[in-house]
C-alpha cells in the first residue's frame, strides 16, 4: 500500500475515535467551545486530506459534517439528532476507510442519504435562525462580524475571497461567515499562535497542499490553523510529544519481544550452567548480561504497554447508543484510563469489556421509571476502574442498577439442567451468581438487540480464561453488580511456581496460588479423607484437595504420604482448592510458549516453556483443574461452604452433618459446624491420669470423652476424635469411625431420654442419633459452663427462644442454657406472642427468622407494639445472612442478626446484650 | 544402489530413509527440516497415546510423535537410543521418533506404486505407496497424515 495512504489511514483512524469520543463530550456539555474546536479541526483536517489524496466520497461527507458543526458553533442548539447524524456520519466514514484499505481505493457509491439529512438541517438552521440555547447572543453574531472583519490582521486573508459568491458552496469551499468567525475568535490570543504552529503544520500541510491552485486556499488554510488555536496550550503539547515519538510496526515489537524472550531462555540457561562450576570467570560477566538481560526485558514489555483508555476509547460512544436505544439516562464514569498493560492482553480483553458495559447498560440497569420508583437518582451509573495489583491489572465494571436477580438465575440453571434443584437450593448466593458464566446462559426474558442473545458472559468468560485471568461476580440486589477481571500484566512472561509431581516438573501461575501448605501427619495441617475425599482443613474451612498425580495420571518419582505433601492452595473465581504436589521449588519467571495444536485439548494445561536447565515443563491451567475439582469434588465443595456455616441462601436448613460410629453400631451425627477438627491420634499416646483419658493435643492436654459407657477407647492403632473447642479449651470425643459427611435436613423424628442424644432422625434413609454436644462439654471440663456463668454474675437471665424446628430448639436450648440463661422455648411466633401478652417477661429474645404463619421479622415487630416490648432485646437468628435481610432485621428492631450455625457468634451476642443491659441498669 | 536415477532426473524424489521395527520407510527429503537424537523429552499427561513427549531443540519446543504407536507396534526391545526426524507442520515443530535413520534414497516417481490392497490398515492410513527396492520394500510416509493425530483417534 502507498505509504501516504497507510499514513492517511493510521492517522484518521485515530483522529475519528477522539471525535467519537469527544461529541459525546460535547453532546452533554454543548456549552464547550473547547472540545467543538477540536472536533471541528479534527473533521477539518481530514476533510482536507481527503481532498489531497483525491478522495471525493470521503470529502464530501466530511464536508457536510464540518458545515453542521459549523453551525453549532454559530450557537444553534446541539440537538440528539444532530449529534447522532454526525456520529452516523463518522461511523460511513470509518467503513468507507475500511473498504479504502481493503481495496486500496475508495469504493464507488453515494452517500446522498447522509449528506442530504446534514444539509437538511443544516438549512433548517439557516430558515430559522438559531433559536436555543441562548437565542439572545445568536443575532448578536452578525453585527459582530463587520468591525472584526475590519480588523487589519485578516485584510491579506481575507482578499482573495470574493464577497458572496452567489451559488453554494462545494465541498471543500469555506462560507465567509465561518471565515471571519475563525478570525474573530482567534484575535484575542495571538501569541501562542507562532510557538504551536510548527507542532501542528505536519496535520495542517496536507491540507494546504490540498487546495494548492484552488482561490480559497490560503484564507482556508488559515482558517484550519487558527481553527486550532483556542485549546492552543494543550494541542501544542500533545502534538510536542508527539514529535518525539514515531510508529513501530506491531509486527517488529513482536518480534523484537520473542527475542528477548529466546535471550531470557538463554540467560536462564547459562546461569544454571554457572551455578554448577562454583568458582568460573563468567561469573561476573554473566551477572553483567542478566541484568542487562533484565533491562531490555523490561525495555521491550514497555513499548508493548497501551493505556487501558485505549480499550475504553469507544465506550462512550457505545453507552450514549445504548442510553438512545434503551431510553435510559446513562452516566459513564471512567477511572485509571492511563493504567498500562500488553497491547496483546489489551487486544483480547477489549470486545469482553465492551460486551459487559453493553450488558450493564442492558441488563443492570433499570429504566429511569423503575429507577425514580426505587427511589434512586435518575440517571444510573456505569463505573470502569482500572488499577494495577501486583503483576496484575485488575478492571472493574460497576453499575448501581438492580443487582442479579438471583431467583431468575436459580431457576434459569434448574431449566437449563446445569445444576438439580437441590443442589442450587444448597448453593450460596455467590455460587449462584457464578452460573452467569456458564455457557448458553443468559436470563433476559426478552432477547434485545443491545445484549441477550444467550452468548454473553459465557464469551467473555472464556476470553479471559485464555488471557490466565479470573472474573467474578459480586452483587446486591437493589443496589446494582460489580464485575471484577483480574488479569496479568503480558502474557508472554509470567511468574510461575515450579513443583514436582510423580518426578516431573510443573509450573503452576502465581497468579492464582493464595498460599503455600505444608502438610504433614502430626502437624496442625494434615491431608484428612473423608470418604476416600483429600481435604485440608485451613482455618475452619474444609478445603478439598486435588492431587496433581492422580488428575494428571501419571506415576513415578517419590510419592509422598497420604498425609503428607505440599498444597498449593489455589483460587479460581470463588473456587478455592488444594492441588496436592509432591515437591515445590521455587519461583521463576517463565516465557509461555503455546502447547502444541496436538496437545491444546488438555484442558489442564495453558501452555509450555524451557526452563533454565533447557527442559520443557507444563503450565497448569488453574481454570482446568478448578473445573476437574469442581465436578470430581462437588459434595466435597458443599462441606466446605456447610463448615463455614455462611449459607446465606434459604436452605431449608440443611446442614452438613459428620456421620460416625461410637459405642454402638447405629450411626450418630453432629452438625459438622460445631465441629472444630478431625483428629487421629496413636493410641499409645492417650493417657489414663485420675481416672480419665486424656491426650497431648497442641502444647495441651486435651480431655478425651466417651459417647456412652458401652464405647471404650482403642487400645492400639489411630484412634479417630471429635475435636470440639471453645474459648482456648478442647475436648475430644472418642469415637470408632468417621463414616460420612452427609448434607440433610434433620427433623428429630423420636426425641431421646438419653444423655448427651437429642434424639433420632433419619439421615441419609437411616436412623440416627443426634448428638447433644452441650452435654458432653461439662463432661470434660466441670467448669466448662461454671466459668462463664461465674463471670456472668449469679442472677440466671430470662430468654425466649423461637424456633419452628425442633432440632434447632433441641441443639441450642442446652447452648443458651449453658451460656446461663433460664431458656423458655417455643414453637412458633404466635406461642412467643401468647406468653408475652400474657405478662411473662424475659430479659431478651432470640428468633429464628424463617417460620410459618408468622416469620421473625413480624414477631419482632408485634414485639415491639408490645407495652414491655419496647425495649427487650431481640437478636435474630436465622440462616439468611444477606446484607438486604440484616438491614431489614435492623428496621424491624433486631438488636443483632446472627448466622444460624454460628454458635459462638450467638454467645458473643448474648454477652454483648447482657452488658448493654447491665450498664442501662 | 538403484537405476531410477540414471533414466530420468526430473521426477526423482529424494528419500530420507527410515527404520521402524524392521521396516523401511521413506520421508521425502523436502519436508525433513531435521534429524536428531531426541534427549530429555518432557513426558505430556493426558495426551494422546502417540505423544512420546515434549523436548526443546535449540530453543523451540518439539512435539514428538511415538512412531512404533502411531503405526500400533510395539515397544522396541533393544535398548539402542532412538532416533528423531524433525518436521514442520503449519507453523509448529514434530519429531517423528523411529527406530534409526538410513542413507537418502534417491527414487524415481514413476516406480512409486499404490498401496498394496493387503497393507496392514494402520501402515495404509499414513502411507502415500511404495517403492519395491532390491528384496526390500519401502513404505513412503505421508507427513501430512503422521501428524493427523485427531481423525485418527476417533476412527480407532
Amino acid at each position: 500500500m502507498d505509504d501516504l495512504l497507510r499514513e492517511f489511514l493510521t492517522e484518521t483512524n485515530e483522529s475519528l475515535d477522539v471525535v467519537d469520543v469527544e461529541l459525546v463530550r460535547f453532546e452533554q456539555e454543548p456549552n464547550n467551545a473547547k472540545i467543538l474546536d477540536n472536533i471541528f479541526r479534527l473533521v477539518h483536517t481530514i476533510k482536507g486530506t481527503c481532498g489531497f489524496l483525491g478522495l471525493p466520497r470521503l470529502e464530501a461527507l466530511a464536508h457536510a459534517a464540518e458545515t453542521l458543526m459549523g453551525k453549532f458553533r454559530d450557537g444553534m442548539a446541539v440537538t440528539g439528532e444532530a449529534v447522532t447524524l454526525i456520529l452516523s456520519t463518522i461511523d460511513r466514514i470509518k467503513t468507507l476507510l475500511d473498504e479504502l484499505e481493503r481495496l486500496q481505493a475508495e469504493p464507488e457509491g453515494e452517500d446522498r442519504d447522509l449528506i442530504d439529512e446534514l444539509e437538511r438541517l443544516v438549512m433548517a438552521v439557516a430558515a430559522a435562525p438559531a433559536p436555543a440555547p441562548m437565542p439572545e447572543s445568536a443575532p448578536a453574531i452578525v453585527p459582530a462580524v463587520e468591525p472584526v472583519a475590519a480588523a487589519p490582521a485578516d485584510k491579506p486573508l481575507g482578499e482573495p475571497l470574493g464577497q458572496g459568491i452567489g451559488r453554494a458552496l462545494r465541498p471543500g469551499e469555506v462560507s465567509l461567515d465561518e471565515l471571519e468567525r475563525a478570525f474573530r475568535e482567534t484575535a484575542p490570543e495571538p501569541a501562542p499562535v507562532k510557538e504551536t504552529a510548527p507542532a501542528k503544520s505536519p496535520a495542517s500541510e496536507p491540507v494546504a497542499r490540498a487546495k494548492g491552485g484552488m482561490a480559497q486556499t490560503k484564507a482556508e488554510k488559515a482558517a484550519a490553523d487558527r481553527n486550532a488555536v483556542p485549546d492552543a496550550d494543550e494541542q501544542g503539547h500533545e502534538a510536542k510529544v508527539a514529535n518525539q515519538s514515531i510508529r513501530v510496526n506491531v509486527e517488529t515489537l513482536e518480534h523484537l519481544m520473542t527475542m528477548v524472550s529466546e535471550l531470557v531462555l538463554t540467560r536462564n540457561q547459562l546461569l544454571e550452567i554457572v551455578r554448577r562450576h562454583e568458582d568460573s570467570e563468567f561469573k561476573v560477566p554473566l551477572q553483567r548480561l542478566s541484568n542487562v538481560t533484565a533491562e531490555l526485558q523490561e525495555g521491550v514489555m514497555k513499548t508493548r504497554m497501551q493505556p487501558i483508555g485505549n480499550a475504553w476509547q469507544k465506550l462512550p460512544r457505545v453507552v450514549r447508543d445504548l442510553a438512545n436505544e434503551l431510553n435510559k439516562q446513562i452516566e459513564l464514569e471512567m477511572h485509571g484510563a492511563e493504567t498500562e498493560l500488553d497491547r496483546q492482553v489489551l487486544d483480547l480483553i477489549k470486545d469482553p469489556l465492551t460486551h459487559m458495559v453493553r450488558n450493564s447498560a442492558d441488563h443492570g440497569l433499570e429504566s429511569t421509571a423503575e429507577r425514580r420508583a426505587a427511589d434512586k437518582p435518575e440517571k444510573g451509573t456505569i463505573r470502569l476502574s482500572a488499577f494495577h495489583e501486583g503483576g496484575h491489572i485488575i478492571i472493574e465494571i460497576a453499575d448501581d442498577g438492580r443487582g442479579l436477580n438471583t431467583d431468575k438465575i436459580k431457576a434459569k440453571v434448574v431449566a437449563n439442567g446445569l445444576a438439580s434443584e437441590a443442589e442450587v437450593e444448597k448453593m450460596t448466593e455467590a455460587q449462584i451468581h457464578k452460573y452467569i458464566f456458564a455457557p448458553g446462559f443468559s436470563t433476559a426474558a426478552k432477547v434485545t438487540s443491545v445484549s441477550g442473545r444467550g452468548v454473553g458472559m459465557d464469551v467473555v468468560r472464556t476470553n479471559i480464561d485464555q488471557i490466565g485471568g479470573t472474573i467474578d461476580v459480586k452483587s446486591v440486589i437493589g443496589e446494582g453488580s460489580s464485575f471484577t477481571i483480574k488479569i496479568p500484566l503480558t502474557l508472554a512472561i509470567v511468574s510461575a511456581l515450579i513443583v514436582e509431581a510423580a518426578g516431573d516438573r510443573f509450573a503452576i501461575p502465581q497468579l492464582s496460588v493464595i498460599e503455600l501448605v505444608r502438610a504433614q501427619t502430626n502437624s496442625e495441617h494434615r491431608i484428612e479423607r473423608i470418604k476416600d475425599a483429600p481435604v485440608l482443613r485451613l482455618r475452619n474451612t474444609l478445603l478439598p484437595l486435588i492431587h496433581l498425580r492422580t488428575l494428571l495420571k501419571i506415576e513415578g518419582g517419590v510419592q509422598s504420604e497420604p498425609e503428607n505433601g505440599f498444597i498449593v492452595v489455589t483460587q479460581v473465581g470463588n473456587q478455592t482448592f488444594g492441588i496436592v504436589v509432591d515437591g515445590v521449588f521455587h519461583t521463576e519467571e517463565i516465557v509461555v510458549k503455546p502447547m502444541s495444536s496436538k496437545l491444546r485439548h488438555i484442558a489442564m494445561f495453558s501452555g509450555n516453556t524451557i526452563l533454565g536447565d533447557g527442559s520443557v515443563i507444563m503450565i497448569i491451567d488453574p481454570n482446568g483443574i478448578a473445573r476437574a475439582v469442581g465436578s470430581a469434588a462437588t459434595v466435597r465443595d458443599e462441606i466446605g461452604e456447610g463448615a463455614e456455616g455462611q449459607r446465606t441462601t434459604v436452605d431449608q436448613q440443611t446442614i452438613s452433618l459428620l456421620v460416625f460410629r461410637a459405642g454402638s453400631p447405629e450411626p450418630k451425627a453432629v452438625p459438622l459446624s460445631l465441629v472444630t477438627r478431625l483428629e487421629e491420634v496413636d493410641s499409645k499416646k492417650i493417657e489414663l491420669s485420675n481416672g480419665r483419658h486424656l491426650v497431648q493435643y497442641r502444647g495441651h492436654l486435651m480431655p478425651l470423652v466417651l459417647v456412652n459407657h458401652s464405647a471404650s477407647v482403642k487400645s492400639e492403632g489411630s484412634q479417630p476424635l471429635l475435636v470440639f473447642s471453645d474459648v482456648g479449651r478442647s475436648m475430644g470425643l472418642v469415637v470408632d469411625e468417621i463414616v460420612d459427611i452427609v448434607e440433610d435436613r434433620i427433623e428429630i423424628e423420636v426425641a431421646s431420654d438419653t444423655p448427651g442424644i437429642l434424639g433420632s432422625a433419619v439421615i441419609k434413609g437411616q436412623a440416627t442419633e443426634i448428638l447433644d454436644v452441650g452435654h458432653f462439654l461439662p463432661l470434660a471440663f466441670e467448669d466448662w459452663f461454671v466459668r462463664k456463668e461465674s463471670k456472668r454474675g449469679v442472677q440466671p437471665r430470662t430468654l425466649l427462644f423461637v424456633d419452628d424446628s425442633a432440632f434447632f430448639r433441641n441443639m441450642l436450648t442446652p447452648v443458651l442454657k449453658a451460656a446461663g440463661y433460664q431458656v423458655t422455648a417455643v414453637s412458633s411466633a404466635l406461642d412467643a406472642l401468647e406468653l408475652l401478652k400474657a405478662g411473662q417477661t424475659f430479659d431478651m429474645v432470640v428468633t429464628d427468622i424463617e417460620m410459618p404463619e408468622m416469620n421473625g421479622f413480624e414477631l419482632a415487630q408485634a414485639v415491639r407494639s408490645e407495652p414491655h416490648g419496647t425495649q427487650m432485646p431481640i437478636i435474630a437468628l436465622s440462616s439468611l445472612t444477606t446484607p438486604e435481610a440484616i438491614e431489614r432485621g435492623r428496621e424491624v428492631g433486631f438488636h443483632d442478626y446472627i448466622a444460624k450455625f454460628d454458635r459462638p457468634g450467638l454467645i458473643a451476642a448474648l454477652k454483648q446484650q447482657a452488658a448493654d443491659m447491665d450498664q442501662a441498669a | 544402489m538403484n537405476n531410477a536415477n540414471d533414466n530420468a532426473n526430473l521426477d526423482v524424489t529424494e528419500y530420507v530413509t527410515v527404520m521402524i521395527n524392521e521396516q523401511l520407510f521413506g520421508l521425502p527429503i523436502a519436508r525433513v527440516e531435521d534429524v536428531f537424537m531426541p534427549v530429555r523429552m518432557t513426558r505430556v499427561p493426558l495426551s494422546a497415546a502417540e505423544i512420546a513427549g515434549v523436548l526443546n531443540l535449540r530453543g523451540r519446543i518439539v512435539t514428538a510423535i511415538d512412531m512404533r504407536r502411531r503405526l500400533g507396534l510395539d515397544k522396541r526391545e533393544d535398548s539402542r537410543p532412538p532416533m528423531a526426524i524433525g518436521i514442520e507442520f503449519k507453523g509448529e515443530s514434530y519429531g517423528l521418533v523411529i527406530d534409526s535413520v538410513g542413507e537418502v534414497l534417491k527414487l524415481s516417481e514413476s516406480a512409486r506404486e499404490v498401496n498394496p490392497v493387503n497393507l496392514d490398515a494402520r501402515l495404509a492410513r499414513v502411507s502415500a505407496g511404495i517403492f519395491r527396492l532390491d528384496g526390500k520394500l519401502l513404505v513412503v510416509l505421508d507427513v501430512d497424515r503422521v501428524l493427523d493425530l485427531g481423525s485418527e483417534t476417533l476412527a480407532a
